[in-house]
């Protein structure tokens, strides 16, 4: 383990430079985006939502309500991002990877250094847009900055097991696949715009299965001040689950592509 | 001064397998400090699996392999950190300027800042690409990426240099720059490892070499040893006019058979192993062969490696 972090730490150069030559690029698709859905769900129809009362939502502003929901989706679409494309660029197409294998970085430690990028730009991300959700009064609890280390799980949880499959993938066709039937399902039915307990029953129970409905869970209650410890554990039990396979899937992936 | 000579690579009965295909199939060696040596072969002689093997990133399917003294298997990172690699595709990224390819690649070796960026100045000027440092990978000539990749891959100061077909692809003034930078590494004490299926670049920067053909050797020794040992001094070359159909070369190659000790009919070509070209050529001419060009030349590894294997290197 030590020498995972070590070797991570000899890494670090290199995803400062690739972040020092995306970061503009990143702005878009992880600031303003997330925004504008905040903007328009949580003033445009919350300003509707409101009117009807709120009690269905526990009594909090339909801002309020999708706030911390936003911000586990965002996390989750930026880990997901940074896990498809660039890994393939790595693995395929750049190769940057196969140079890494050639010094004394090893597939984990390669792993490792990739994790730790997502980490940042998950973290980084949303502790931005936390800021912004707190301006605009999103949090009706103190407890919600928690919110941020619950999202950054929620984006690695997401993140282990798509690097595991794009070290399997041969091009990126597969990755708008990910996006289609992943990423754009779990974002609208992981109980941010509304309680997933409105859909049919066999919808909620695919819904609890989802990594972000957890994480969204996890943050609205940390938000509005609304924990349950129990509950809270299995949450973050289960985001840990998907991480620490998707990992172990992940390692795998990389080994068997790196190395053969 | 045998027994002193240090063994960095030592190989025996090596294999490797991918599946049921097997790409190599029990090899023995030793590379020497000090020496360039060299693996001879077309595509698909198991050149590249060995040399991945010999860069302890490929595990072994059997067989003894010894780097530096260590065993691939159990101490991977402490061989790679002491060995400089040249890939036969350049890994190099494309999208962060020449001198942070090298800067950041010796990170991963440990080195601090300063010692990179010292070592990155160092070799551009090697390689001539000083000039270039701050732009763009992209904006690079094939030449010029081969010339950073191997740059890059000396940044940690490694003992033994791996080259996986150093000049593949490359056009000829490129290549003669680059066998003069491996040269002068060459003479600076670095221990190379070239694979290569060029005759003319494993004459140029080899000590000794072998010749790998389907996964196994088919001789060792320096190049003046092998050209010694499975060919003449000279060789003429006789071509037939379009009048002439390759399958009539059998027949032409009856006519002369006893000039010379040894004849290959190619397709396009009669080939006379034999100490005195020229006598050979007046020899033809005399029987009222008229062959539409006559070349008289000194046997090369591309001879050698036709005698071995029936076949020739670069098809």
């Amino acid at each position: 383990m030590a020498l995972v972090l070590e070797n991570g730490r000899r890494q670090f150069d290199y995803w400062l430079t690739v972040y020092k030559r995306t970061w503009k690029g990143t702005l878009i698709s992880s600031f303003l985006l997330p925004l504008l859905y905040l903007a328009a769900m949580g003033i445009g129809l919350g300003s509707f939502v409101d009117r009807n009362g709120t009690g269905a939502l526990g009594g909090v502003s339909y801002l309020q309500f999708i706030a911390p929901g936003l911000l586990a989706s965002t996390a989750l679409q930026v880990a997901v991002g940074e896990s498809t494309y660039p890994v393939m660029s790595g693995l395929k197409w750049q190769k940057f990877f196969h140079s890494m294998i050639a010094s004394p970085l090893r597939p984990v430690d390669v792993v490792a250094g990739q994790f730790g990028f997502i980490a940042f730009r998950v973290g980084s991300t949303c502790a931005v847009f936390l800021v912004v959700i707190a301006l605009f009064g999103g949090l009706s609890s103190p407890l919600g900055v928690l919110a941020l280390p619950v999202v950054l799980l929620v984006g690695m949880a997401a993140a282990a097991p798509v690097v595991a499959v794009a070290t399997t993938l041969e091009n990126d066709a597969g990755f708008a696949m990910i996006f289609r039937f992943g990423v754009i399902p779990a974002f609208l039915f992981s109980g941010a715009f509304f309680p997933v307990s409105q859909l049919p029953d066999w919808i909620e129970w695919l819904a609890y299965l989802s990594p972000l409905w957890h994480g969204v869970a996890l943050s609205r209650d940390l938000a509005m001040g609304t924990i349950n410890p129990p509950l809270a554990l299995l949450n973050v039990a289960y985001l840990l689950a998907w991480f620490a396979v998707g990992t172990w899937f992940a390692v795998r992936g990389f080994t068997k592509r790196l190395v053969g | 001064m045998s027994e002193q000579r240090e063994s960095l690579v030592h190989v025996r009965g090596l294999r490797k397998s991918y599946g049921d295909f097997e790409a190599v199939k029990g090899i023995d060696l030793d590379v020497w400090r000090g020496e360039a040596f060299g693996f001879l072969g077309p595509n698909g002689a198991g050149k590249s699996s060995t040399m991945r093997m010999i860069g302890a990133v490929s595990p072994t399917s059997g067989g003894t392999l010894q780097i530096l003294g260590m065993d691939p298997a159990t101490e991977g990172p402490s061989i790679r950190a002491r060995l400089g690699v040249c890939p036969q595709d350049d890994t190099l990224d494309t999208e962060l300027s020449v001198r942070e390819n090298l800067t950041i690649y010796g990170r991963y070796f440990g080195l601090s800042r300063a010692e990179c960026r010292s070592r990155a100045d160092e070799l551009l000027a090697f390689v001539s690409l000083t000039e270039k440092a701050d732009v763009k990978v992209d904006e690079l000539s094939g030449g010029m990426k081969r010339r950073l990749t191997i740059a890059r891959s000396l940044v940690s100061n490694p003992d033994l240099l791996l080259l996986d077909e150093p000049t593949t692809g490359l056009d000829p003034q490129a290549r003669h720059l680059l066998w003069d930078k491996l040269f002068r590494l060459k003479q600076a004490g670095v221990t190379l490892i070239i694979t290569t299926h060029y005759m003319d670049e494993a004459e140029q920067l080899c000590d000794r070499l072998v010749v790998m053909d389907g996964g196994l050797i088919a001789a060792e020794g320096s190049p003046a040893d092998l050209i010694r040992d499975y060919s003449t001094r000279e060789v003429t070359e006789l071509r037939f006019g379009p009048e002439v159909m390759s399958s009539d070369h059998d027949a032409l190659a009856e006519k002369v058979e006893d000039l010379a000790q040894r004849i290959e009919v190619l397709p396009d070509r009669l080939l006379l192993y034999t100490d005195d070209g020229e006598r050979a050529v007046a020899a033809v001419h005399e029987r009222g062969l008229e062959p539409a060009s006559v070349l008289v030349r000194r046997s090369t590894l591309e001879d050698v490696f036709l005698r071995l294997t029936g076949r020739t290197l670069v098809d």
